[in-house]
């Protein structure tokens, strides 16, 4: 948000046909062209695990980015979906895109109660009150028989995406993965710059001037609660049909805390910050796996470094930096 | 001239097999928590051990060639699952070894069986890894819950602590354990008079130590693990619970657990290990090069570390007979059918269901003053034969074991 409004303060005024009026589909263009390359150089399984925390992040930013909204809990979306989805996969044994749905519609229902009661709150409480759902909920995750504990489901079958395609196949699955993470990305994109994203933002801005203004901010920020989670829990399911494995990991506070994380290195309030930040975050988790105990320490310095040196995130600085919106 | 071609391109892959059975060349994973709760257990002691294995079996035989790599597991299926696919996939790791957390052996176990790659368990505890979740590409080697609960409840109703309370972590993990020795005590005669159910990593044990004090019951069983167990022993001394007359049963403590207590708060305990340093001239030496290699002089290193010794040289030596590079199901089926010998655990098999057997003791904690050298921790109160030490592979509901 920041980043934004210094960008356009900054920037001399630009001819209409400059190239900087098209950065974000410029970045996206070259955002897919990554995706396509990746798997060649990367290994799949990690890319792929990256992109659905991508996506959490990216949903989670919705809020905070836009809303203004600091969520504290949004592990409860994304875990419990992961949960329904593996469950529904592997007990009932639904096809993946109907686990998928499944999973995705828990994170949206959870999302509608544990909204309605927040957004009554804001700042800290808001935050605190969505860390306390997180926290009850992931007690019954911990407690609860059909999600094996501290074992979590695990072998969640892949199964054959609408009967045909077998997702055991790693090339199959990358692009049901990564067609998942597009459809999510452009819905988030169209939201922010639809009619809703720009109330959304004066919200953020100053919501008794919207209030006044005529705006039932409310409604807007519940609806802008349910869109995050429930893309929170598109990420989490599908995180669950790639892994194969849905545990108390994914429910516990520390990743609601890591996805605060991964949007602000990559920049809060950036389209493509989090998806950034996400990678950074996954990639130094994976990494550094071998370096053992070291992986928490350096995780905390660059945390600290970025607070203190970029504060704009990754994607934010640069964004100031060539004058353009990302 | 096309004969000639196909005549040198005959020699060539010759040479190239030939050489390939001469020069084998094996790469072992240890997976382990390097940092949290069970780093002391397992971790870079794991690590030292690995080594240990490799650097003893190379003098045996100097055409192997074996790669060491190690990594962090965090506690977390999904990172250890991940980790474990990146290295079968990209690493070209053939064998991994010890993971001491029973939720992510079972996901890593699930990844090897995939891949039909091998994986050696030797930090974790469910004994589901050779019950219903077990695959032939998983052997399980130092202990697992069964053994622990069998060995503790069934030695000390033997000796006399027939009326017992449970002290239990109120998730999964901690009820298997009650339920599992709840019955072994049941079954030989004992009673169990109450239990209490405690929160996961909890500070305050003080009430639930007082109504297991006020049970009267003989033994008090704990039934955790980790930072949980390290609390309520203290504070059970603090409450003089073992000064009282009552006994403490530890049913998941381990030599390192012992010596960060101190033998003055951890005195009297008693507890089942399939391992311990100080037991034979052989585990003593073997600990003297541990201890150098770990750099660590006031560590001792548990039956876990001797799991890992022990799980490499009996694969390595398997690798050897097979030659090449077999699939992990043949190697599983190799180690099975050859009998295990090393100079830790001495000589054992492995069963159908994948579980390795050898046997195991019942250990009671000495007093500081009974104490005569630095880690010289335990009294030997039982030796529970191998045939007995661990469930019998056709009461396993093992899908691998046959009639």
């Amino acid at each position: 948000m920041e980043a934004r409004t210094d960008a356009v303060s900054a920037a001399p005024p630009v001819p209409a046909a400059s190239w900087r009026n098209w950065s974000e589909p410029i970045a996206f263009a070259v955002m897919v062209a990554l995706l396509a390359l990746a798997p060649m150089y990367f290994y799949p399984m990690f890319v792929m695990q990256a992109l659905c925390f991508a996506l959490f992040a990216c949903a989670f930013n919705l809020l905070i980015g836009y809303g203004g909204l600091l969520s504290f809990g949004h592990a409860l979306y994304f875990g419990w979906a992961s949960y329904l989805a593996a469950h529904s996969a592997k007990v009932w044994g639904f096809p993946p895109e109907l686990a998928i749905l499944t999973g995705t519609l828990t994170g949206g229902l959870f999302g509608v109660v544990a909204g309605a009661l927040a957004i009554r709150r804001q700042g800290i409480y808001f935050a605190m009150i969505t860390l306390a759902m997180a926290q009850m909920m992931f007690f019954f995750a911990l407690q609860m028989k059909f999600t094996g504990g501290e074992d979590g489901i695990q072998a969640v079958p892949r199964g054959k995406l609408f009967g045909l395609i077998d997702l055991a196949n790693q090339t199959n699955m990358y692009v049901t993965v990564a067609a998942i993470f597009l459809a999510g990305f452009l819905l988030i994109q169209r939201v922010i710059h639809s009619p809703f994203g720009e109330v959304l933002k004066a919200i953020r801005e100053n919501e008794p001037r919207a209030i006044s203004l005529g705006y039932k901010t409310d409604r807007y920020k519940l609806l802008a609660f349910v869109l995050s989670a429930t893309l929170a829990g598109l990420a989490g399911s599908t995180k669950a049909i790639v892994l194969q494995i849905a545990s108390l990991t994914d429910v516990d506070w520390p990743m609601s805390g890591e996805v605060v994380l991964m949007a602000l290195v990559g920049g809060l309030g950036t389209v493509f910050g989090p998806v950034v930040g996400a990678f950074i975050v996954v990639a130094m988790q994976n990494y550094l796996a071998q370096v053992g105990q070291w992986v928490t320490v350096i995780q905390g310095v660059i945390f600290v470094l970025c607070v203190l040196l970029f504060r704009r995130g990754v994607i934010g600085e640069l964004a100031a930096y060539m004058r353009i919106k990302l | 001239m096309k004969s000639l071609l196909s005549l040198t391109a005959i020699a060539v892959a010759l040479a190239a097999g030939s050489a390939q059975a001469q020069q084998l060349s094996v790469k072992i994973g240890v997976m382990s928590d390097m940092s949290s709760l069970y780093a002391d257990i397992g971790g870079p002691g794991s690590v030292a051990a690995a080594k240990l294995a490799v650097a003893d079996f190379a003098k045996s035989n100097p055409n192997v060639k074996v790669e060491l790599v190690s990594g962090d597991h965090q506690n977390k299926p999904d990172v250890g699952s991940q980790l474990a696919n990146q290295w079968f996939d990209v690493d070209k790791v053939d064998m991994i070894i010890d993971i001491p957390n029973s939720g992510v052996a079972l996901a890593v176990s699930q990844v090897a069986a995939n891949k039909n790659k091998l994986f050696i368990v030797s930090g974790a505890a469910a004994s589901d890894l050779t019950g219903p979740k077990c695959n032939a590409n998983t052997i399980h080697w130092s202990y697992d819950t069964w053994m622990l609960a069998n060995g503790t409840g069934k030695a000390m109703v033997k000796t006399g602590g027939d009326t017992w309370f449970f002290l239990t972590a109120d998730y999964a993990f901690g009820h298997a354990l009650e339920r599992d020795t709840g019955e072994v005590v049941e079954k030989n005669g004992g009673k169990i008079l109450g239990k209490v159910r405690h929160p996961l990593n909890t500070s305050d044990f003080s009430s639930f130590l007082l109504q297991a004090q006020s049970s009267k019951a003989k033994v008090v069983g704990l039934a955790n693990a980790g930072g949980d167990t390290i609390n309520s022993i203290k504070q059970a001394a603090e409450f003089g619970i073992v000064k009282g007359g009552q006994k403490m049963a530890g049913l998941l403590v381990f030599a390192s657990d012992v010596n960060a207590l101190g033998l003055q708060t951890a005195q009297g305990l008693s507890l089942t290990e399939s391992w311990y340093w100080d037991l034979n001239d052989a585990n003593r030496e073997w600990t003297k090069r541990w201890q150098t290699e770990r750099n660590a002089a006031g560590k001792f290193p548990t039956m876990i570390h001797a799991g890992v010794y022990s799980g490499i040289t009996h694969y390595l030596k398997a690798r050897v007979a097979l030659g090449g590079s077999p699939e992990g199901k043949d190697v599983t089926a190799k180690m099975k059918a050859t009998p295990t010998d090393d100079v830790l655990f001495g000589k054992g098999v492995i069963d159908e269901a994948g579980r390795k057997r050898h046997d195991a003791y019942l250990f009671e904690v000495k007093k500081p003053s009974e104490s005569k050298h630095p880690g010289d921790f335990y009294h030997l109160r039982a030796t529970i034969p191998a045939a007995e030490a661990f469930r019998q592979a056709k009461d396993s509901g093992c899908s691998l074991v046959k009639g």
